[in-house]
């Protein structure tokens, strides 16, 4: 985190000194954009908060590690696909449930689709590509995950 | 002006509830709004850096240079390029659209996009060698070489079949 900030005030500094007002308008164009598309921003966040709230860590835990792989497999994609979580919440997560005997096929399908399928930064989505592109891309996604959950049951001799 | 209004309306009810949820000492009131604001500090994060980027790479990379390496004459390396691109930036999915409208409205074309949006989701490097050291290499692996080509063919087959029906990307509406 810590570099992005590091490595983006070094290119603002140097894009500084070869052109003031180049720099200039490159920061009105980027507040400018920010701006546009912030009320999306907060809806997305009020849509996030309240779904993190009706699934917490426990209740995912408990979906994911139900009876029949298949069955997990298929809640796994579909809770991945609701929810937002960041990449340093999901892994410990998934590398808990591991040890908790969850197989790797659901843990793939859970991981894969939390960071293809996005139901809510789907308003986003469309504000840049369109509704119809948005859901075609998002369901392709979906079963590319659902395509690397299998592959990954079959070669961890989870399936056969 | 009225989808204004109700989204006003929404916002406004939203933080009434979570107002009186503390007076009353609601908890889950409480936990939703806990939940926003980490999720708003850890956003607060990551876009400030993305949005600087994106207005520094439209002053300064000229479109003829984005249209040889990422238009439709560029050819596997694009693919290459934009994969690489998408790998060293951080933020996933949400910070990928605004790039990939920029890279857009530079000459890139679609199926370059597709791609750039689908790696930014599932090969950022920080990302997957984070996710190798709790999962394991051989499920990052598997993950990766199975994904990354799938996203590469769907993403040429949307792009192909949307540039036949001459689809525009346009920003917010």
């Amino acid at each position: 985190m810590y570099y992005t900030y590091a490595i983006t005030g070094l290119i603002l500094l140097i894009s500084f000194f070869i052109n003031k007002q180049k720099t200039i308008k490159a920061i009105k164009i980027s507040f400018r954009k920010f701006k546009k598309i912030s009320p999306t921003f907060i809806n997305m966040l009020i849509l996030v908060s309240i779904i993190l709230f009706l699934l917490p860590d426990k209740v995912i835990s408990d979906y994911l590690n139900s009876s029949s792989k298949f069955v997990s497999v298929f809640l796994a994609s579909f809770i991945g696909s609701i929810t937002l979580m960041p990449g340093f919440v999901a892994f410990p997560l998934s590398g808990i449930l591991l040890t908790k005997g969850v197989p790797y096929m659901v843990l793939s399908a859970f991981t894969t689709t939390l960071m293809m399928v996005g139901i809510v930064t789907f308003p986003i989505e469309k504000e840049y590509l369109g509704i119809k592109v948005a859901v075609i891309r998002n369901i392709s996604s979906l079963l590319i995950a659902l395509t690397v959950a299998i592959m990954t049951g079959i070669i961890f001799g989870e399936i056969f | 002006m009225k989808r204004n209004v109700i989204r006003i309306a929404y916002i406004l009810t939203y933080i009434l509830f979570l107002v009186v949820s503390f007076i009353l000492g609601y908890n889950p009131g409480k936990e939703i709004a806990f939940n926003f604001i980490s999720f708003l500090i850890y956003m607060l994060k990551i876009l400030p850096c993305a949005f600087i980027l994106i207005g520094l790479f439209e002053v300064w990379v000229k479109k003829e240079v984005i249209e040889k390496h990422l238009g439709e004459e560029s050819g596997i390396r694009g693919y290459a390029w934009v994969i690489l691109l998408a790998g060293t930036i951080a933020g996933g999915l949400l910070v990928a659209f605004p790039i990939a409208y920029s890279l857009y409205n530079k000459g890139a074309k679609l199926s370059i996009i597709f791609t750039y949006i689908g790696a930014a989701a599932i090969c950022r490097v920080p990302m997957t060698l984070y996710e190798a050291s709790f999962m394991g290499i051989k499920f990052t692996l598997i993950r990766l070489l199975v994904s990354l080509p799938l996203v590469i063919i769907t993403s040429i087959f949307l792009g192909n079949y949307l540039t036949k029906r001459n689809y525009r990307m346009v920003e917010g509406k």
